[in-house]
């Protein structure tokens, strides 16, 4: 009853959402307010109703409904109620219903705002948020319903949204249950906050659209959606976050990102997005790249619809999967629509959407920003190939292939490496100084010799470098890095060369102290380096304020960055990235990893910490249906006693661990520091005597900051979000000038 | 610094020695490799079931049983390249970490560097045609006033602009 209650109530949402497409639409043709309005209160209604649905879900999650196939999949009755509830993202059908909720929800909270100065948008913005709405809702409703029953038919057990001919109801005993690694914090948090991002950025594509069809060539659509991206941003980056700590926490391999195709459908939007945020910028400032920022934002609603695709279309193992999934040929229809018709959109508009100033030099703000675009879409384009390629060898050859961590890495890092470097010198030229350096104006004898220098260095240890990198043309790579930074480094001198010292400082530092790996050092000579010219930056423009305002440290700092929040919050995302940075490159290229065998009373010793088996229990846990195993061991680093760790298997005997009861969990024993994570993993023991056990264990350095940083981060995010009263009357805006103050706010 | 930059490399020589020893030593008895030697080969390859987990720290029993093989191997005296030859052999390419460069395996390699020297060669053209008009058209007005306008001056005017927002 309440099933098919909450099934009814889907169908007639969807109905809605087509009404509130098709009123706009006529309302458009025949120009008529009431039917736009009559649109808009549709879309309003959207969200009630499919709350309605989601709350008789939840009804029947939480009350052990098991002839309900969906709950069936991801709850039983062992699970506490807060679990039956997140339940409903933990399954494929609960999933698409709760991707619908948000949208709507978004949907809702955009035809809210006041209208009055942007009413020609009203009815696109509604008829492209709808039709996204409406395409989410028909999938729910015609190929995944989560209220679908399973029937006993003479041919078995199935589920099925009607009664077919000849079948009872089949009801379970108990439910499969909610996969045990999806039981973590991280991973009830993770999945909405990823939706979140994703639907959050289906509003500037929708106002894009809205611009593109009204032929309004200013900025307007990015000015009103410039808060929508930017908690879009934060929502998707922090999901992205919190899939890393949940893969860190619970996993069990010592690493918190693999590249995973998964991961890398929700990483595509964010480098569009990213690369979004910082191009339009120079849309509102100068009135530039109009056209390429309609194309970011094309690609990043095309890459959130095609993120969604790949994690729930079942292609990733298969690209048979795929085709006989029925969701599958569904949603890439949906993408290839979505890109034809907005594409086919902006190249009708293409012309009036010219530049309203020109660019002054290669070297200016705007061409850096450029250039930052461009990095982003070239790792855009290396996560595309990647995650794309296996399915193309397996359609073209049949032979499966790997695309792992090795290619992505060696693909990516020098251009995360140039990304840094960019980061170093783009907030120099918001200073106006750039424009005067030409490139005409260099010393070319003295770039030459700079450049030179690194070619010889490299061409003498050839070998040691080839040997150290793993390839030469990882060594090539590394030397072209280093080209870059120096030339750009040298017509930036000026401006960069106290940050340059500092920078290298450090770096000679820790060549003695601490690594001598020169891929390591690169890294953290561009982190001092964005370090020293941010913080710079920060106290300049403290010290001037002082100075101009008499105000203590303080008051000026915090005066500085709320008068100023776009920018000042940017520096601080950028300072954030660097401490994730640091944490990064430790991880990345100095974890150490060993594994043994040892009897109680015995230790494994690694980087200088000793790990010391005590003691090891094993146990069931009756209501939860799960069986710890749980190790004790002593850490000491050198002599010092630092404490006790508990690395544990659990064993999970419901129904699903019985169909897969090989796959344990492995929640590690983590002690955490500044300097590094020392992980121990119980890999095996020996179960009668309980006299052995085998542990891997691994000292991640540097790792804390990779988390630290993304707190920085969410702090850095919400200051440049933050809702600003007096950007609402300061949107008019001198344009042509001779000159613009370079102010980024 | 320098003494201790030569114990330093003086313990590391007796342990590379030792280690050396060790394994000719160990190689000469066919004793068990280590847990550590056999992950240095598992992690390069990756579970032949699984989607996507490399087989060292794959948990899965088939998985456990290939790393008992690839100890086995060492035990028998494999090197490393035969025991992955032999995977690709049994297994196919997808167990090694990254496609082996051959046949249409090159697109990997070839296709995203090309497309990103093609996007930055665009950007590039794309710049200079728009630079070039300012310095014919509009280029007197601008270029004369800009390069004057000294550093501090912007500083205050900005801030001036500041206050009065």
């Amino acid at each position: 009853m309440i099933a098919d209650f909450g099934y009814g109530i889907l169908v007639v949402s969807l109905v809605v959402a087509l009404y509130s497409v098709a009123a706009a639409a006529m309302g458009v043709i025949n120009k008529s307010s009431p039917l736009i309005e009559s649109a808009r209160r549709a879309m309003l209604l959207t969200w009630p109703l499919i709350s309605i649905s989601a709350l008789a879900l939840i009804y029947l999650l939480v009350n052990n409904h098991y002839e309900i196939s969906f709950v069936y999949e991801v709850t039983s009755s062992s699970m506490p109620t807060y679990l039956k509830i997140t339940a409903w993202w933990g399954g494929q059908a609960g999933s698409l219903v709760f991707w619908s909720w948000l949208m709507s929800a978004f949907a809702s909270l955009v035809t809210l705002r006041k209208w009055d100065r942007d009413r020609e948008f009203l009815p696109y913005v509604i008829i492209v948020a709808s039709i996204t709405l409406a395409f989410f809702l028909t999938m729910s409703v015609v190929f995944e319903n989560p209220f679908a029953r399973l029937y006993q038919t003479p041919e078995g057990i199935a589920a099925h949204t009607f009664a077919p001919a000849n079948s009872v109801v089949f009801t379970p005993e108990d439910g499969r249950g909610l996969n045990p690694l999806l039981r973590h914090p991280g991973m009830i948090i993770h999945p909405p906050m990823l939706y979140l991002g994703f639907v959050s950025f289906v509003i500037p594509f929708a106002f894009a659209m809205a611009a593109l069809i009204t032929g309004r060539s200013d900025d307007r659509w990015i000015r009103i959606t410039r808060r929508w991206t930017l908690w879009a941003w934060l929502f998707l980056s922090f999901g992205l976050v919190l899939g890393g700590r949940w893969a860190y926490d619970v996993l069990g391999w010592g690493g918190y990102w693999g590249w995973d195709p998964v991961e890398i459908a929700a990483f595509m939007p964010w480098l569009t997005g990213t690369a979004f945020l910082h191009s339009v910028m120079i849309q509102e400032k100068r009135g530039q790249f109009k056209q390429w920022n309609m194309i970011l934002v094309i690609l990043t609603y095309a890459l959130v619809i095609f993120g969604t695709f790949l994690t729930r279309s079942g292609v990733l193992s298969s690209v048979h999967a795929f085709a006989n999934s029925p969701i599958g040929p569904f949603f890439m229809g949906f993408v290839a629509l979505t890109l034809i018709v907005s594409l086919a959109l902006l190249i009708w508009r293409w012309p009036e959407l010219n530049s309203e100033t020109e660019m002054k030099s290669m070297l200016s703000r705007e061409a850096l920003f450029l250039l930052n675009n461009l990095l982003f879409m070239s790792v855009l384009v290396i996560c595309f190939v990647g995650v794309i390629y296996p399915l193309v060898s397996e359609l073209a050859t049949g032979a499966k292939v790997t695309v792992g961590p090795p290619w992505y890495e060696f693909s990516t890092s020098p251009l995360f490496a140039m990304l840094m470097f960019l980061m170093a010198i783009a907030p120099l030229s918001s200073w106006g100084l750039s424009s005067q350096e030409k490139l005409s104006n260099l010393n070319k004898p003295v770039l030459g010799g700079i450049l030179a220098l690194p070619v010889l260095v490299f061409a003498i240890f050839w070998k040691q470098l080839t040997f150290m990198i793993g390839s030469w043309p990882g060594v090539v790579i590394a030397l072209a890095v280093i080209l870059a930074v120096a030339a750009l480094m040298y017509i930036f001198r000026k401006l960069i060369w106290l940050a340059a010292v500092l920078a290298a400082v450090s770096t000679v530092y820790l060549y003695f102290t601490y690594t001598q790996n020169i891929i390591a050092l690169i890294g953290f000579f561009l982190i001092v380096l964005v370090l020293a010219v941010t913080i710079r930056e920060f106290w300049r423009a403290v010290r001037a304020r002082q100075n101009s305002q008499q105000e203590n440290f303080a008051l000026a700092f915090a005066r500085l960055i709320g008068r100023n929040r776009r920018r000042y919050g940017g520096y601080i995302i950028h300072v954030s990235m660097m401490l994730m940075a640091v944490g990064i490159l430790g991880i990345e290229m100095f974890q150490k990893e060993t594994q043994g065998q040892v009897a109680a009373g015995e230790a494994l010793t690694i980087s200088g910490y000793t790990v010391k088996f005590e003691d090891i229990a094993s146990w069931n846990n009756p209501p939860e249906q799960v069986n710890y195993t749980r190790a004790v061991v002593g850490i000491y680093k050198g002599d010092q006693y630092l404490g006790q760790l508990y690395p544990r298997k659990d064993m999970y005997f419901s129904d699903r661990q019985m169909l897969n009861p090989t796959q344990p969990m492995s929640i590690p024993g983590n002690f955490s520091s500044f300097k590094d994570d020392l992980y121990v993993l119980l890999v095996d023991w020996e179960p009668a005597s309980a006299s052995g056990a085998t542990f891997k264990i691994y000292v991640n350095p540097l790792v804390n900051w990779l988390w630290i940083g993304s707190l920085l981060f969410f702090i850095g995010v919400v200051i440049a979000a933050w809702p600003d009263k007096e950007a609402e009357y300061a949107t008019a805006r001198v344009r042509n000038k001779a000159y613009q103050p370079s102010s980024a706010d | 610094m320098k003494k201790h930059l030569r114990i330093a490399l003086q313990v590391l020589a007796l342990v590379l020695i030792l280690t050396g020893v060790w394994a000719g030593v160990a190689a000469a008895q066919g004793s068990t490799p280590t847990d550590d030697e056999v992950n240095a080969i598992a992690k390069q390859l990756y579970c032949p079931v699984c989607e996507n987990t490399p087989l060292d720290v794959c948990p899965t029993e088939a998985c456990r049983q290939w790393r008992e093989l690839i100890r086995q191997q060492l035990a028998d005296g494999w090197s490393e390249d035969q025991i992955k030859q032999y995977f690709v052999d049994n297994y196919g390419a997808r167990v090694l970490g990254e496609p082996p460069r051959t046949g249409l395996n090159w697109v990997v390699y070839l296709l995203p560097p090309a497309l990103i020297l093609a996007g930055a060669f665009v950007l590039f053209r794309a710049m200079r045609s728009w630079i070039k008009p300012t310095s014919v058209e509009a280029g007197p007005a601008e270029s004369k006033t800009i390069p004057l306008v000294q550093d501090d001056y912007v500083s205050k005017f900005e801030e001036e602009l500041r206050k009065r927002k």
